[in-house]
């Protein structure tokens, strides 16, 4: 029978696995050296702000795994050996793979700052890193102040933890304004009021320079790049994105880059390997996707794609129409098809943007500026839904098409106050004025 | 099991606990709750309206001035901070002690209520009882029972710990408006209706206390001889009443639960939904989400519904006249009728919906089924009682078993070890009725937004009835469960906008996707044709 090995339980890795036991009876293993079972990592932050047990974040029960006969086997891949299809344990044992999935993930980027690797010092990304958090940051007399260096999604998460416990945070973002890389300016502007809303002490424009490290190899304080102020703090979360975790693959024969690199099969340089999910590095990205997706919905697509291609019919990973959410403190957001920030923005596009008087809700529509098409939208505090944006992104629908109709895409709850008459009012009112 | 981890332990972050200003509003509240305790071990109090309206109103604001520390300084959103790590909430030592105190409580009101200070034979109520004594003269002109006691501390329970629940979700208009609704009817309903009818009764015209919202087989004693007699009595106001109960559970019922699914009842006016979701929402999250408990909860719930439709049946009969000077309905054709009824939802559930049913659903139905036509059965043949025991022993088991010990005591005692809605999931035969129609014959569904599930496990964690809500939305799939009330706090909670209760046409209502919606159309198509 032919063993399917796993690298990581993640959401890629799971998903293949799942799919491949439904698809066929082949002997299927999953190795992962962070957790016994499955969970979602994206709910971490929640075991930290007591909204959830670690239990709770787990997906499936526990007698799911050898009901459906997928083996779990904890260990940490310390070496690929391909031409014997071994896989080295750093334990010392080994196990024989006939074809090899790596779903290992990513890690926190650290991009050389003196003093990150003190105590003290973490990103936050595996289960480790909210027991170690747990154990840094429990309450606001243990950790009088945190810095949060990177303002991405993972910071955000992170202040919003800290502060569930009262814990003074200090954010660094690089960015003139949070996020800006990604959201366009008037989403962004409203999400760092929100943050300072929440008494975060949010800086913008400021880089880390050094962590200080006191007598016993604690971090102290961080020095900030721009102004050279020492912020002293017992916890510094390193949350400047995340890249792909393969250091592991270091000496095997797999090629990689950034992360391990594949075609639109999934499949390595090696017969037999491939790779999936955060870890992954498309040679030729679809659409305008980036070569290393680090997003759950991706790893999940890619699971679901490669379990087609392992049990004989072989499918290229073609996802649709991009979409992603977040939540921003308490701002829910969601994005389908392309709204670019100021930074990546294609000459052709163009946004409307609405905003609440309540300053918790806007959102923008991109289009194409000479054929007016519909390219994507972000909405912040108004939830929205992916199959009717899917289907008017299919339908190539036009931007007044789309902002006529919007309350066809609400997915509010029930009673919820509605905005489309206030959205298309604005966006008449815009119209009729260029 | 979703345990969580017993602050008892020494890891528990001091974050999360109470500031200075909650203590001082909780010593309130409980200093109220223990004035009532001394009244109950006989402490006689001077000018008792007084003392009872300075206990109740510190028992209130105790929970107000709590409530308005704990949410209003705060941005509007989701409010769980700490929740597995407080003790009173995560199964801790205040857990246990007020789930021993509650549990103690509803011993006592039940079957000792004497302790509470209800005069006994006709003698002048004492301690507890006697305390509320102006205040039921006040309402109902007569004095006070222990369910008077209860019925007042049941009804600010909702009044206050819903206006809690109404500053922390005071985003959310859907559970803004259920909040009111199910503090109206337990007020005006529940309360303050039935005391003012009784206060219309005299010598010469008595209705029984009737809660109007309260419908068979939820009040399974309403169709009881004693009842319907008195309803016949009091003539054409007394018969409509009957008729309105008949009517609820057999046409109003239906139509409801046909076009919103059971939350019109079971989480909008239901007095039990209603003290879960106001007072039990702190153990939401303590519900048991294993699918074992699932199977359970199938088997212990619908084995009620056989038990009061029997015993109701048996009820029934016993008191109809084999003439027809009394009671127009003969018992035989009673009997025919129940039968006839019986068989028509069990043909109509095997010919229509026999594919939605679980196999053990199928082997449940048609072993009850069967049960009930051979008890039939043998009581034309033989002339034995019908079902075997007598009326009055199934009567007395089930109002014991079912009516004090499964939904006081264990219902509502248990609810800081065990969740909020443990009666209205294992053992309310009304929701199992009403659930049993949503699953097969509603519009209302909970919806999932294609692909945007992140498996984080907030619904699935919040779900008070225990529905695993996360195994269907990382599927892609409607949640559409029987046991499902509708309080909506799975949508309220999910951080990426996944979940949304609606109600929308028949067709296409249960879905599944083996692969979601934002991967390769073609793979969609493959894979979700099947």
């Amino acid at each position: 029978m032919e063993h399917i090995v796993i690298i990581g339980n993640g959401i890629s890795g799971v998903t293949a696995a799942r799919h491949i036991r439904k698809l066929s009876d082949k002997r299927i293993t999953i190795i992962s050296a962070e957790t016994d079972h499955f969970f979602s990592r994206t709910a971490l932050m929640y075991i930290y702000m007591g909204h959830m047990t670690y239990e709770n974040t787990k997906p499936y029960e526990d007698w799911f795994w050898k009901k459906n006969r997928i083996e779990l086997k904890k260990g940490y891949v310390k070496k690929i050996e391909t031409e014997s299809k071994t896989l080295h344990f750093a334990q010392g044992d080994t196990l024989q793979y006939d074809k090899l999935v790596i779903a290992s993930g990513s890690k926190p980027n650290k991009f050389g700052w003196p003093g990150q690797d003190l105590k003290g010092v973490q990103g936050l990304y595996t289960k480790q890193d909210v027991d170690q958090l747990e154990i840094d940051a429990p309450n606001n007399k243990v950790c009088k102040r945190a810095v949060i260096v990177g303002g991405g999604l993972i910071g955000i998460e992170l202040a919003e933890m800290l502060n569930s416990r009262n814990i003074p945070v200090t954010f660094l973002v690089r960015e003139s304004s949070f996020w800006n890389s990604v959201l366009p300016e008037g989403e962004s502007q409203m999400i760092n009021r929100h943050i300072k809303s929440h008494h975060i002490d949010l800086r913008l424009s400021s880089n880390l320079k050094e962590i200080k490290s006191d007598e016993n190899g604690n971090a102290k304080s961080v020095i900030v790049e721009e102004t050279g102020e020492e912020i002293p703090c017992n916890l510094v979360g390193l949350t400047a994105g995340v890249s792909p975790s393969i250091d592991f693959l270091k000496d095997s024969n797999i090629e990689t880059d950034k992360g391990v690199k594949v075609n639109k099969y999934l499949e390595t340089n090696i017969t037999d390997v491939y790779a999936i999910g955060d870890c992954a590095e498309q040679q030729e990205p679809v659409n305008n996707r980036r070569p290393v997706e680090a997003v759950w919905y991706t790893g999940r697509m890619m699971g679901e794609v490669l379990a087609q291609t392992i049990c004989g019919n072989k499918m290229p990973y073609n996802p649709s129409h991009w979409f992603n959410s977040a939540k921003f403190m308490d701002i829910e957001f969601q994005t389908y098809g392309w709204v670019y920030g100021e930074k990546d923005r294609p000459d052709y596009e163009k946004h409307f943007h609405w905003k609440h008087e309540d300053d918790t809700k806007c959102i923008t529509v991109a289009y194409h500026k000479d054929t007016e098409e519909f390219l994507g939208i972000n909405t912040f505090g108004i939830r929205m839904k992916h199959e009717t944006f899917e289907q008017w992104l299919n339908e190539k629908r036009n931007v007044d098409y789309v902002v006529n109709n919007l309350k066809k895409a609400n997915f509010d709850p029930e009673f919820y106050e509605h905005y489309e008459k206030e959205i298309l009012a604005t966006y008449e009112n815009e119209y009729a004025s260029t | 099991m979703n345990t969580p981890q017993p602050s008892m332990s020494l890891t528990k972050p001091e974050a999360f606990d109470l500031t200075t200003k909650q203590r001082l509003f909780t010593a309130i509240g409980l200093i109220g709750l223990l004035i009532l305790v001394l009244a109950a071990f006989n402490v006689n109090f001077p000018y008792q309206p007084i003392v009872l309206t300075v206990a109740l109103v510190m028992l209130s604001l105790g929970i107000i001035l709590f409530a308005n520390d704990l949410y209003l300084g705060k941005h509007a959103g989701i409010k769980n901070d700490g929740v597995m790590f407080k003790s009173i909430s995560s199964r801790g030592l205040w857990a246990w002690l007020s789930g021993l105190a509650l549990t103690g409580f509803y011993i006592v009101l039940y079957f000792e209520a004497a302790w509470l200070g209800l005069g006994q034979d006709g003698a002048e109520n004492t301690g507890l009882v006697a305390l509320f004594d102006p205040f039921s003269r006040l309402l109902n002109g007569g004095p006070a029972s222990q369910w008077f006691v209860y019925g007042v501390l049941y009804t600010i329970a909702i009044l206050a710990f819903g206006y809690k629940f109404l500053l922390k979700y005071r985003h959310n208009r859907y559970e803004r408006l259920r909040t009111y609704s199910v503090m109206f009817f337990q007020l005006g309903f529940a309360f303050l209706i039935p005391e003012f009818m009784a206060r219309l009764n005299s010598d010469s015209f008595s209705l029984p206390y009737y809660d109007l919202k309260n419908i068979w087989p939820l009040n399974y004693y309403n169709f009881h001889e004693y009842r319907v007699d008195s309803f016949i009595n009091a003539g054409d106001i007394g018969l409509a009443l009957l008729i309105f109960g008949i009517l609820s559970i057999f046409v109003i019922t239906p139509i409801l639960t046909y076009k919103y699914g059971k939350r019109w009842y079971c989480s909008w006016v239901c007095g039990c939904g209603g003290l879960a979701e106001t007072s039990g929402d702190s153990f939401r999250h303590l519900s048991d989400k294993r699918q074992f408990a699932w199977k359970i909860e199938r088997w212990v719930v619908h084995s009620v519904v056989v038990f009061v439709v029997l015993m109701t049946t048996a009820v029934v009969y016993s008191y109809l006249g084999d003439d027809s000077s009394k009671y127009w309905l003969s018992k035989n054709t009673f009997l025919i009728g129940v039968a006839t009824l019986l068989t028509i939802v069990f043909a109509w559930v095997m010919i229509f919906k026999r594919n939605q049913l679980a196999k053990d659903a199928k082997y449940g139905a048609i072993g009850y089924f069967v049960i009930i036509l051979v008890l039939f059965g043998m009581h034309y043949f033989n002339g034995s009682n019908l079902f075997l025991f007598k009326a009055g022993t199934l009567r007395q088991t089930y109002g014991f078993l079912i009516g004090a010990i499964f939904s006081g005591v264990i219902g509502t005692g248990f609810y800081p070890i065990f969740g909020n809605r443990v009666w209205c999931r294992f053992g309310c035969p009304m929701a199992a009725i009403l659930g049993f129609q949503q699953r097969l014959f509603s519009k209302f569904r909970i919806t999932t937004n294609g692909g945007q599930c992140i498996s984080c496990g907030n619904c699935s964690t919040y779900c008070e009835m225990g529905i695993d809500v996360r195994a269907y939305a990382q599927k892609g799939e409607n949640i559409i469960r029987s046991s499902c009330v509708g309080c909506g706090i799975c949508s309220a909670v999910c951080p990426r906008g996944v979940l949304k209760l609606e109600n929308d046409s028949m067709k296409g209502r249960i879905n599944s996707n083996d692969i979601l919606l934002g991967n390769d159309v073609n793979l969609m198509d493959l894979v979700n044709q099947k």
